[in-house]
């Protein structure tokens, strides 16, 4: 086994390495023990760590969907309002989140997958130094020195490699939590800076500028329609015959359409 | 035979399922003298998959040593080739 192998001697190599043995293999025993114990710890901070990064995702995340919401909110009323243009910059806009969006998926599911590994590692850790404490015990209370070197043996290298596994695997989680660390900054200083605030925010953005703007003039338009309607439907002109006529002209446009449609066939 | 995944923990197989374990060591061994990442992805993959197959986890209170230890499924080639380099396991070397 080429790779194999190597790669297991060169475990070996460094899990021996980081034993500092001492005179008395009983003292060893709770010199490791301490150190395992500390390697629990590290550990369960990384879980603690990794779990925190994954849940500021999860609050990033739902922040953008909130602000596409909005978007695509806003490109439905520029639509009825007939600006072609305004809607096309806010799903413009809207696609771009999307994209941001992905990519935080991604590294969402990135941090369970290692929030994961790394609890399963901390339970196995755990079981592992329960087992080596025991085993430490009885040979510390039933052998003398001398013998206790020969009995430690596996028990000792076995809990070294693990050791060496999940210092790594830790190791391993630090950097890639650091990593996506300073991309989730990125994306907050984005959020904070209003460049994305704008668009949505409280703060009015330009096309909640316009749209309002337009949506106020429609009204008064409106308005103002009415009141036209009103003076040239005359004096004799009694609101219940307008409320009719009113309720008429709706009715009359599905009439019609079925006659066109007959036509066109 | 005792084999550790790397980050996974240990698994148990019988000495029956060598041969296929050391055909897929070849191509994992070729695919890190290639440098190619792809291929070498692709060897570490049915590597793991083969062991995982053939192999019972080891519990986790007992405490045994690997005879064999396998990198874990994300790591790149570069990565394994430090790791076989004299500098071995240590993340840091990677920084040099």
């Amino acid at each position: 086994m080429g790779i194999l192998q190597r790669m297991s001697m060169i475990f070996r190599a460094k899990a021996d390495k980081a034993l500092d043995r001492a005179e008395d293999p009983r003292e060893t025993l709770d010199y490791s023990y301490k150190k395992q114990l500390e390697l629990l710890q590290k550990v369960r901070r990384g879980v603690a760590d990794v779990a925190t990064s994954r849940k500021r995702i999860e609050v990033q995340m739902s922040q953008l969907a909130g602000q596409a919401d909005k978007l695509q909110n806003q490109a439905a009323k520029a639509l009825e309002l007939g600006r072609e243009d305004l809607a096309r910059e806010a799903l413009t806009r809207k696609s771009g989140l999307a994209n941001q969006i992905t990519d935080l998926q991604t590294q969402h599911s990135n941090l369970q997958g290692e929030e994961e590994k790394l609890t399963l590692a901390a339970q196995r850790l755990q079981a592992k130094v329960e087992s080596f404490r025991t085993r430490k015990e009885t040979i510390k209370a039933t052998y003398t020195a001398a013998e206790a070197q020969t009995r430690i043996g596996e028990a000792f290298s076995g809990i070294s490699e693990e050791m060496s596994d999940v210092g790594l695997a830790v190791q391993r989680a630090e950097d890639k939590t650091a990593e996506l660390q300073a991309r989730a900054g990125a994306v907050d200083e984005l959020l904070a800076s209003g460049v994305l605030e704008d668009v949505t925010g409280t703060a009015k953005d330009d096309i909640t500028v316009e749209l309002d703007r337009m949506a106020s003039t429609n009204d008064v338009e409106l308005e103002l329609a009415r009141m036209k309607q009103e003076i040239t439907a005359g004096p004799s002109g009694a609101a219940p015959r307008e409320l009719e006529g009113e309720a008429a002209a709706p009715a009359e446009q599905p009439a019609t359409e079925p006659t066109q449609e007959g036509e066109q066939r | 035979m005792i084999v550790r995944i790397m980050g996974e923990g240990q698994l148990r197989l019988d000495a029956g399922s060598l041969d296929d374990l050391n055909r897929l060591d070849d191509e994992l061994g070729a695919a890190i003298d290639s440098g190619d990442d792809e291929r070498f992805r692709a060897a570490l993959l049915a590597l793991l998959d083969a062991v995982r197959a053939a192999g019972t986890p080891v519990p986790d209170e007992e405490l045994v040593d690997s005879d064999l230890v396998l990198p874990y499924a994300e790591a790149h080639v570069d990565e394994v080739r430090a790791m076989l380099t004299d500098d071995g396991l240590i993340p840091e070397s990677r920084t040099s």
